[in-house]
């Protein structure tokens, strides 16, 4: 195991290295640089304003230049600087990290959890009514646009029930600490991470409820019939469990994009994460934040990745380890 | 019972009264949109870093509605005859935030570092060849010869007074006090939480006295426009400065309950909008094609329809609410007949145009579309050629459009604003803000360096008259619209706007009913 995981590390370095690599010219083939996206919002200016700026971005220098001088600060792990806004990539990610981990965390929790309960609970009434309205409502979630449910929470819980706050990570200015801090934040967490836990919960649900469909169809569940077990017990052990690997492979994938943040729902809820710092990275074209965003959460698909390997494995212990 | 109505009443009153005057305390909370990169005014200029940082720095002078100069940090001044010696008196008790004194040396200090950074300033200051300090609240000003529009210079935003004992023998753009910016203004910075809200408190020692007033203002960062006018609606900001949420939704909140809407605020930035057409190559370059273009805009539908009544169809180069408009010289109104005669005239032969909208959100993406409906009643052919700000900045940057949107700042007066985008020598590659159509005659190059030359107004009148006459016959370009923004506030917030560049002038006397 140890072998594997050392022998995946190694060559997730590799990947890592390419994935810079492309996405360093990816990023330069968009039209405009910083400092014209600078100098056009100065509202005016000259020659000597452009020129200067293209020296402090360092885009004087040829490409070739450029890229080396990048990849090696990467290698000493170090992202970089962002001469935008002034500070070190890593402190402007870090920065932006946890309330970007919170949010998708949540979501996440939110959507597995919701997810494979009701998908399971569809799939041993298939058929009925209860299974109908929950397909039902998956559907729904799963082919309306993530903003348009944002913008619809925030209509009826905000501001026709005045329920939950609109945006932000927390009240600004009230001064809480401690639990009351907590408190706060949990309130502005509930809408954002609903709301893009419910995709997601959608994608589950239908997994969930065909691959258990699938399974309880095969032999071993008809011989637990024959043995006598109950219904709830084939359900969970034998059904639930083997139905889960698809869960898994999905929950894998979701689990990569944690840290890439969910910019949609972060514009709408003005949740300062790493998704719209990306965004306005992109618009901004401040190169040097935008691929530090790309290094780390390309690095966290990497990290991701493996461990659902490794997972695979518990779940299932049929699955050998993949060389 | 009765005695308690009498309190009741006795209270009523002892309140109402209390709010009529000026009461000290409160916070103010503001959307601003987009995130500004860096509050350092003499380094960064975008919109949004001047609307926050216009309470933290200050500049020399302010100016009323009228584009009158108002006591900013010079509390009198002077010009001499011949229009060549201005002197600055300058407020005795004015100290940074740090509680070093602000003193002559840091406005010849300011000069120097405005001169390397900010490309305005040094357009603005070209004809000044010295800068002296008589004694250490003084300043004199020394040009080479005499500059109509000088006295209009000193905004904040033009230029903001730095600190020299911070920055003097730095290297200004990596000195650490960027990031936590220190001015003279009416609030000192405080605390900016990246992607959520920047927080200025108020400055105890101020330089006039009894201000400000409120305690705190929280500027919040709300990327979505949508999300911003919801945050208005459910009170949890006051104040939405011009421009920060989308025009159609500015009907809807200022009918609210206790929502006010004001105009005032950018006289002096007088916002132009007009289509740059390439007069070098294409269709374009013919002059009756440009004046075609010119009749077949329909400016009131788009002001109607599009801006859902705001702004006011522009006749030229020079804005309405700026010195040097003549609104005799109209030439251009909505006739598709006409145009289609020019058109004929021109000699088209149904090429395909490029237009270029602007990336500014939905209002600009409708317009373009309403512009691109016009040229095709009367026959031109056009395409829509999309980008994102980036974008749209290098190809207006670099020539490569037929036809482009913009919206540009007039800065008070055409020597500032308007000459930029027409004479000749200020058609260079590389800015989205110059002579970007490649128009040039002689006779308005002229006729703008006369009007600059000298301070008597009617003189200037009467250069500026010449050269808006020749630039609308030429019609080098085609004016769309002179833009507004209003400002939307709840009713307690009073005097936020008191000079012609609004909220960028800072809350210097804006308070809050309690």
């Amino acid at each position: 195991m140890a072998g594997f995981i050392a022998q995946r590390l190694a060559k997730g370095v590799l990947v890592l290295a390419a994935i810079v690599v492309l996405n360093f010219f990816l990023i330069r083939l968009a039209p405009g640089d910083p400092a014209l996206v600078m100098a056009g919002e100065a509202g005016a200016t000259d020659e000597i304003f452009v020129t200067q700026l293209r020296t402090k971005f360092a885009l004087d220098k040829p490409l070739p230049s450029q890229l080396a001088a990048y990849l090696g600060s990467i290698a000493t792990l170090d992202l970089g600087y962002s001469v935008r806004q002034q500070m070190p990539v890593a402190t402007l990610i870090g920065e932006r990290l946890p309330a970007t981990l919170l949010l998708t965390g949540c979501a996440f929790l939110i959507s597995i959890v919701l997810g494979v309960l009701l998908g399971a609970l569809a799939a041993g009434r298939a058929g009925t009514l209860a299974d109908t309205a929950i397909t039902g409502l998956a559907l729904l979630f799963y082919a309306t646009p993530l903003f348009w449910v944002s913008l619809m929470a925030i209509i009826v819980f905000s501001v026709r029930l005045e329920w939950l706050p609109s945006f932000g990570f927390e009240t600004v200015g009230a001064g809480y600490s401690g639990f009351a801090r907590a408190a706060d934040i949990a309130q502005h967490l509930v809408l954002p991470a609903l709301t893009l836990g419910l995709f997601f919960m959608a994608v589950y649900v239908r997994m969930t409820r065909a691959s258990m469909l699938e399974v309880s169809r095969l032999d071993f569940v008809k011989t637990a019939r024959a043995k006598g077990l109950t219904e709830g017990v084939i359900q969970r052990r034998h059904i639930l469990r083997n139905a889960l690997l698809p869960v898994v492979t999905l929950a894998g994938l979701q689990a990569g994009t944690l840290v890439g943040g969910a910019v949609l729902t972060e514009t709408v809820f003005a949740w300062p994460g790493i998704g719209r710092l990306m965004y306005d990275a992109l618009l901004q074209r401040d190169y040097n934040l935008l691929l530090g965003v790309f290094v780390v959460s390309s690095a966290m698909v990497l990290i991701f990745n493996l461990v659902t390997d490794v997972v695979y494995r518990m779940v299932d212990p049929r699955i050998e380890v993949a060389r | 019972m009765f005695k308690t109505i009498l309190t009741g009443v006795a209270l009523t009153l002892c309140f109402t009264g209390a709010a009529s005057a000026q009461t000290p305390g409160g916070v103010a909370n503001v959307v601003i949109q987009p995130e500004p990169p860096g509050l350092m005014l003499g380094l960064v200029q975008n919109a949004p870093a001047q609307t926050v940082a216009g309470n933290i720095y200050e500049g020399l002078l302010r100016y009323d509605f009228a584009l009158k100069p108002l006591p900013g940090l010079a509390e009198r001044w002077s010009v001499s005859e011949d229009g060549r010696t201005y002197t600055f008196n300058l407020a005795a008790n004015a100290t940074w935030h740090d509680g070093k004194p602000f003193t002559a040396e840091d406005v010849i200090f300011s000069v120097e570092f405005l001169r390397q950074t900010h490309s305005r300033a040094r357009g603005n200051l070209a004809k000044v060849t010295s800068v002296e300090a008589p004694d250490a609240h003084t300043v004199v000003f020394t040009l080479s010869e005499p500059f109509g529009p000088f006295l209009g210079i000193f905004e904040v935003g033009s230029l903001p007074m730095v600190p020299k004992h911070i920055y003097a023998g730095t290297d200004y753009k990596t000195n650490p006090a960027n990031n936590n910016p220190i001015g003279t203004g009416p609030y000192m910075f405080k605390e900016w939480k990246k992607g959520s809200y920047i927080r200025l408190v108020k400055n105890p020692n101020y330089h006039v006295a009894g201000k400000p007033y409120l305690d705190d203002i929280y500027w919040h960062v709300i990327p979505d426009a949508a999300a911003r006018a919801v945050a208005f609606e459910t009170g949890k900001v006051d104040i939405l400065p011009g421009g920060s949420v989308e025009n159609f939704d500015i009907p809807r909140l200022s009918q609210a309950k206790g929502v006010c809407v004001t105009k005032k605020g950018w006289e002096y930035f007088a916002p132009l909008s007009w289509l740059w057409l390439n007069n070098r190559s294409g269709p374009t370059a013919n002059k009756a094609f440009r004046q075609a273009v010119s009749y077949a805009l329909d400016r009131d539908f788009a002001k109607d329809v599009i801006w859902n009544g705001l702004g006011k169809p522009a006749i030229g180069p020079i804005a309405s609410s700026t010195r040097f408009f003549n609104p005799k010289l109209a030439k251009y109104s909505y006739d598709p007949v006409k145009a289609k005669a020019l058109l004929k005239e021109s000699g088209y032969k149904g090429e395909t145009v490029r237009l270029l909208p602007m990336p500014y959100g939905e209002t600009w993406q409708r317009w373009a579309e309403a512009v691109k409906q016009n040229l095709e009643d009367i026959g031109i052919k056009t395409e829509l050629v999309s980008t994102d700000v980036a974008g749209w900045n290098q190809k207006t940057s670099d020539w490569d459009y037929d036809i482009a949107f913009t919206y540009v700042f007039q800065y008070g007066d055409p020597a500032l604003g308007v000459a930029r985008n027409y004479v000749s020598s200020q058609i260079a590659k590389g800015s989205p803000f110059n002579n970007v159509e490649g128009y040039a005659n002689p006779a308005v190059d002229a006729g703008f360096a006369d009007g600059a030359a000298t301070v008597d107004a009617a003189k200037r009148q009467a250069a500026y008259d010449g050269v808006q006459k020749i630039i609308i016959e030429d019609a080098p370009l085609a004016w769309l619209l002179e833009l507004e923004f209003p400002t939307l506030t709840r009713c307690k917030v009073h005097d936020l706007i008191t000079t012609s560049i609004g909220v960028n002038d800072g809350f210097r006397d804006a308070w809050i009913e309690r």
